[in-house]
């Protein structure tokens, strides 16, 4: 199961994962990332390491996790 | 203040407050600090099964167990350092004050127990710069304690800035390395801290404390007070509308309304603010709330710092989060966004709502931004000032309805029953 | 290979290195953060300044190869990347390995971005700076085709590119400065405390 981890520190909203991610990512109004909980579809896996290569702030990471809950 | 001047036999009860200062004198009523003889094998083992039989958890807001802590510390290795974690951001809480100036040797005796414990060579006591009370304490304390010899590993006092945010401990211990207070974003939970390659291992003063008292007395002295689930006592700063603010030992699991009673309250409490200014407020109705983690995070607030404001019947309380509002909102890092934003836009909306100035959204944008700030920092401050401003719209709700309304409190603009170190922005 | 062709070649790459030395540069140069002040992608913005970069390596490198294997004028391996070593135009060469030695340190630390501290990746970074304009130099300085009437003007239009480029970036920072002030001081954050225009990059301990 794979998640988007986003550095808060590291972030400075470019908004380029949103761009790339729309249906993981959302920005709130000063342009921050907000990434919804859920696991990233298989199909979206994709999108997300593009979205990690291109953050300006290398801010994004991608976590691979064999959850039990 | 609420302490004793004589000291009590030991075995009988168990506390931090009422011990000599000098080191004679703390040596003389406590006994020698048990550190391992040279060649001592087993010790720390022994010393891990007391920490654990005690139960003992953290008092410097997080409650995380002590055992568990000083094992992730040793896993990194021997040569690190023990910071004492004399920082106490939190401008309602004087409990770590008073302990590094009353009883500086046991804070100091449980630095060099967990040093001797984790392989540690260093112990580093932060105290913020401007408090000189406690540092002259602290200087006095270190330099007795040279001069009989009695410190193993070295002890040093380290002055950062004294500000809220500058007692997380990953903040302090950057500070500590590279001069900047600022927290670290630490996504695997239970990573230990370093400093350079070494390990650092950050304790609340008051911890501290306890770890050095359950080391001499035994984990069952500890175990007699409080519940099996939260034992132990904790030291607490009852302010507000008091007649007697100061720092009282309770047992955990006292009733909210007791500790708050200690300090007389000037009339019946409208609500009592418990944890700090990153804590929550709590309603009439959970007064006899047990002060312990389970219970209060039951009614949404936790023990976090022990901290209990009386807030009094002629206040607002919404003005009150207003300005505990803003004046979190200024103590940000200052590196994330959703914090640097999110929480002075708070600010304002809270601030608006307690003035009765509400405009028909507010309540919703507000809702929102709590909902979209909250957890997105690199540290919980931003998730501190979440939960204090939702308990706030909660326990005040009656309030809330008046002031969207367009009404405000007779006594909105009286001067606030809460302590504030800079004078926050006037609202 | 016929010096001739090898000499053209050169010439030619070096030309095509520079313009897109400069595109890469504008491209970078006018990056902006808050996706809702701009109505493109940014996504792709990074995309093509990365990719742009790599095709400017790509003539970079012909155009260093071809002047070492030509055999009319002596520069040795040697004098590509050690300034004025080269018995031939030691200055302007010189000048020329200087820029290149800048662009491989940008280049190499790009690709290892992942294994330094933010802050280093980015002063290595703004090396760029340094080595664009060195770069142009050694193009004028080198006098093969400065005389052309064609190439002074596709100087004159990098330069005006970047420094438009530059003028553009420094107004909006300037302005979202002073917003970002603006904003703090409505919140009563002490200035000093509050490191806003300069905000922490360094992000998670490294690691």
């Amino acid at each position: 199961m794979i998640r988007i981890l986003i550095d808060p520190v590291a972030c400075d909203a470019y908004g380029y994962c949103a761009e790339l991610l729309p249906e993981s990512i959302t920005l709130d109004e000063w342009g921050y990332p907000i990434v919804d909980g859920k696991p990233l579809p298989p199909e979206l896996v994709s999108a997300a390491k593009r979205a990690a290569r291109d953050c300006p702030r290398r801010a994004i990471t991608l976590r691979v996790r064999k959850s039990a809950h | 203040m609420a302490n004793v001047s004589e000291a009590l036999p030991i075995t009988n009860r168990y506390r931090l407050l009422g011990y000599p200062t000098d080191l004679a004198g703390h040596v003389a009523a406590l006994g020698p600090v048990p550190l391992p003889s040279a060649g001592a094998r087993g010790w720390r083992e022994a010393f891990v099964s007391t920490l654990e039989a005690s139960g003992l958890s953290g008092r410097g807001g997080a409650g995380f167990s002590a055992a568990i802590k000083l094992a992730v510390a040793h896993s990194r290795g021997p040569g690190g350092t023990v910071l004492v974690n004399g920082m106490e951001g939190e401008p309602a809480s004087d409990k770590d004050k008073l302990l590094l100036i009353r009883s500086p040797h046991l804070v100091l005796d449980g630095a060099q127990l967990l040093a001797a414990a984790t392989g540690a060579r260093r112990v580093t006591v932060c105290v913020p710069e401007g408090r000189h009370n406690v540092a002259a304490a602290v200087a006095r304390g270190l330099q007795e304690r040279v001069a009989a010899g009695s410190a193993p590993v070295p002890e040093v006092m380290v002055r950062p800035p004294d500000r809220f945010i500058a007692g997380e401990e990953s903040a302090l211990v950057r500070w500590v390395e590279s001069g900047e207070s600022l927290p670290s974003f630490r996504p695997d939970k239970g990573t230990a801290l370093q400093i350079g390659r070494r390990g650092a291992l950050v304790h609340n003063a008051e911890t501290l404390a306890h770890v050095a008292m359950i080391a001499r007395t035994g984990p069952d002295a500890f175990r007699s007070h409080g519940l099996v689930e939260d034992p132990g006592t904790s030291l607490v700063t009852v302010s507000g509308a008091v007649e007697h603010p100061g720092v009282v030992e309770i047992d955990r699991g006292a009733p909210l309304i007791d500790i708050a009673n200690r300090a007389v309250p000037a009339g019946a409490p409208q609500a009592l603010l418990v944890g700090g200014y990153g804590g929550a407020w709590v309603g009439p109705a959970h007064f006899t709330t047990p002060y312990a983690s389970l219970s209060l995070r039951a009614i949404g607030a936790t023990a976090g710092v022990g901290i209990v404001i009386v807030l009094g019947q002629s206040a607002c309380g919404l003005m009150e989060s207003a300005r505990i509002a803003h004046y979190l909102a200024g103590q940000s890092a200052g590196q994330c966004g959703p914090c640097v934003y999110g929480l002075p836009a708070i600010a304002d909306d809270l601030t608006r709502l307690a003035r009765g100035q509400a405009d028909p959204g507010l309540l919703s944008r507000l809702d929102r931004r709590l909902r979209e700030v909250d957890g997105r920092g690199a540290c919980r401050h931003p998730d501190g000032a979440v939960n204090l401003v939702r308990s706030a719209l909660h326990v005040f709700a009656p309030d809330v309805s008046a002031h969207v309304a367009g009404a405000r409190c007779s006594h909105w603009n009286r001067p606030s029953q809460l302590r504030f170190p800079d004078a926050p922005r006037a609202v | 290979m016929n010096s001739t062709a090898l000499w053209y070649a050169t010439r030619a790459s070096g030309l095509m290195a520079l313009i897109l030395l400069t595109l890469t540069m504008v491209l970078g140069i006018t990056t902006t953060t808050r996706a809702r002040a701009r109505n493109w992608p940014g996504f792709a913005q990074q995309e093509m300044h990365r990719r742009i970069s790599m095709i400017a390596v790509v003539f970079l490198g012909i155009h260093v190869v071809t002047s070492v294997l030509d055999t009319y004028v002596n520069i040795s391996w040697a004098a590509v990347v050690i300034p004025f070593a080269s018995s031939y135009a030691r200055l302007w060469v010189g000048v020329g390995a200087i820029s290149l030695d800048l662009m491989i340190a940008v280049f190499v630390s790009s690709l290892l971005r992942a294994r330094m501290r933010p802050g280093t990746w980015r002063a290595i970074h703004w090396l760029a700076y340094i080595s664009w304009p060195v770069a142009l130099a050694h193009t004028f300085g080198m006098g093969t085709d400065a005389g052309e009437g064609w190439v002074i003007v596709l100087g004159v239009v990098c330069v005006l590119a970047v420094a438009a480029a530059l003028a553009w970036r420094l107004r909006l920072a300037a302005r979202q400065a002073s917003a970002r002030t603006a904003q703090a001081t409505v919140a009563g954050v002490p200035p000093k405390h509050l490191a806003l225009s300069g905000r922490r990059r360094t992000g998670a301990p490294h690691g």
